[in-house]
C-alpha cells in the first residue's frame, strides 16, 4: 500500500471524527476549547501509535482467541501512562482533561485500527496508520473545539478577540452537536467534491 | 511472516500472563518515575490557592475540621508568619451548586475578616455561574476585607448582602453557602486558636 496515501487517508477519506463517526464521547466531550480539543487528541494519537506499532509486532504471537484482551491490556497500560504523564508534568491540562482520559481505552478507535490494521499489517504500515488516524483526529477536535470556542466564549487558543461572552449555546453541551454536524457536512461536501 | 501461534490452552494462559505482567511491570515503573512530580504539582497548586487568601507566611498547619453541617470535613490551613498568625486558610466546598459540588478556599483573618476567596473547582454553566470564578467576572471580589459577623452571607434575594451574578442565583447562594460552612467552623474553632 502507499504509504502517504495510508498516512492522509485519516485526515479526510477516513477522518475518525467526521467520516467513521467513531469516538464521539471525547470529541463531543472535551471540545470547549481548541486548546483541549487538541491536547485530546495528541494523548490519543500517542496511544494509537504506541498500541498500533506493539501489537503489529506480537500480532503473530498472540492465538486469535485471546488477542482482544490482550489488545486491551496493551491499550489501557499506554493510557495510564499519559494519564500519569499528563498528571505530572501538564497538571493544567490533566485538570482539564482529566475525566477524559482513561476512556481513551474504550475509544473505538484505538482498539478499531488495532483490530481492522495493525493486527494484519506490517510494523511501518501500523505506525503510519496510527500516526494518521491519530492525527486525523486531533485535527478534527482541535477544529471543532476552535469553532465551539470562537462562536461560544468568542476566544481562539485562549485569546480573547471579542468582548462579552459569546453564544453560550456552542460551549455546552448541544452546541457540541450542532458545531459538529455542520463540519460533517462542510466536511462531505469538501471531500465528495475532490473524487 | 511467521504462522500464528495455535489458540491452544497453554498458548492462550501464556501469552495473556505474559502481557498483563509486562504491561504490570511498566505500569509499576511509570508510576513511580512519576509519583513525585505529581505530587509536586498537586502541593504547588494547593500553595498557590493559600497564598492567594491569606496575607503573606512562613508556613503553614493542616487541621481537619468536621462542619456542623455537611458530612465531608473542611481542611484548615494555619499561616503562621515567624509565632505571629497571619489568616487561616479553609477549604471548604458545597453541594447545592447548579451542577454539581463547588470546592471554594477561603482565607479568614484573626480578626476574623475574609481576607480573600478563590473557587478551587466547579462545573457551573459556563458564562453563567462560572462567573464566581474571580477570572469570569469580579462577583467574589465583594466578599474581600467583610466580617460575617456583621455581613449576612446570603445574597439579597434571601435577606442577606451579598450581591448575586446574574441570572445565577442558585450559583451564587452555593457561593455563600461554603463561605458561611467555612465561617462556623472557624468560629467553632474558636478563630485561629
Amino acid at each position: 500500500m502507499n504509504q502517504w496515501k495510508n498516512f492522509t487517508k485519516g485526515f479526510l477519506k477516513e477522518n475518525p471524527v467526521f467520516v467513521l463517526l467513531l469516538g464521539m464521547c471525547p470529541t463531543l466531550g472535551v471540545t470547549t476549547s481548541a486548546i483541549n480539543g487538541m491536547g485530546m487528541g495528541l494523548a490519543t494519537t500517542f496511544v494509537l501509535v504506541m498500541s498500533n506499532l506493539v501489537i503489529s509486532l506480537v500480532k503473530n504471537v498472540v492465538p486469535d482467541k485471546v488477542r482482544i484482551p490482550v489488545f486491551i491490556v496493551i491499550i489501557a497500560s499506554f493510557v495510564t501512562i499519559v494519564d500519569l504523564a499528563m498528571a505530572a508534568y501538564l497538571p493544567p491540562l490533566h485538570a482539564q482533561l482529566g475525566l477524559f482520559i482513561p476512556l481513551i481505552v474504550v475509544n473505538c478507535i484505538v482498539l478499531g485500527r488495532a483490530e481492522a490494521f495493525a493486527s494484519k499489517n506490517g510494523v511501518g504500515s501500523s505506525v503510519i496508520d496510527g500516526l494518521g488516524m491519530g492525527l486525523g483526529f486531533a485535527f478534527a477536535l482541535t477544529l471543532l473545539g476552535a469553532v465551539r470556542e470562537m462562536l461560544g466564549s468568542g476566544s481562539f487558543f485562549g485569546m480573547k478577540f471579542l468582548a462579552g461572552d459569546g453564544m453560550l449555546v456552542f460551549v455546552l453541551a448541544p452546541g457540541a452537536f450542532i458545531a459538529l454536524s455542520y463540519l460533517i457536512a462542510l466536511m462531505t461536501r469538501i471531500t465528495k467534491r475532490n473524487a | 511472516m511467521a504462522k500464528k501461534l495455535e489458540s491452544t490452552f497453554m498458548n492462550m494462559v501464556l501469552v495473556m500472563f505474559l502481557f498483563t505482567a509486562i504491561a504490570a511491570l511498566a505500569l509499576g515503573a511509570v508510576y513511580t518515575a512519576t509519583k513525585e512530580p505529581i505530587e509536586t504539582a498537586k502541593a504547588a497548586k494547593l500553595q498557590e490557592a493559600i497564598a492567594k487568601v491569606v496575607p503573606a507566611y512562613d508556613q503553614y498547619t493542616k487541621k481537619q475540621v468536621t462542619p456542623a453541617q455537611g458530612n465531608d470535613p473542611l481542611t484548615f490551613y494555619i499561616a503562621t508568619k515567624g509565632d505571629e498568625v497571619m489568616g487561616t486558610a479553609i477549604e471548604t466546598y458545597t453541594d447545592i451548586g447548579f451542577s454539581g459540588r463547588v470546592s471554594v478556599m477561603v482565607g479568614f483573618l484573626p480578626s476574623g475578616e475574609i481576607y480573600n476567596t478563590a473557587v478551587l473547582d466547579h462545573k457551573e454553566t459556563p458564562g453563567l455561574g462560572d462567573k464566581m470564578d474571580l477570572s469570569k467576572s469580579d462577583f467574589s471580589l465583594q466578599f474581600k476585607g467583610k466580617n460575617p459577623n456583621a455581613y449576612i452571607l446570603k445574597v439579597k434575594k434571601d435577606g442577606g448582602n451579598v450581591d448575586a451574578i446574574t441570572a445565577a442565583t442558585i450559583s451564587s447562594r452555593a457561593f455563600c453557602d461554603a463561605i458561611q460552612r467555612a465561617w462556623t467552623a472557624f468560629e467553632t474553632e474558636g478563630g485561629n486558636q
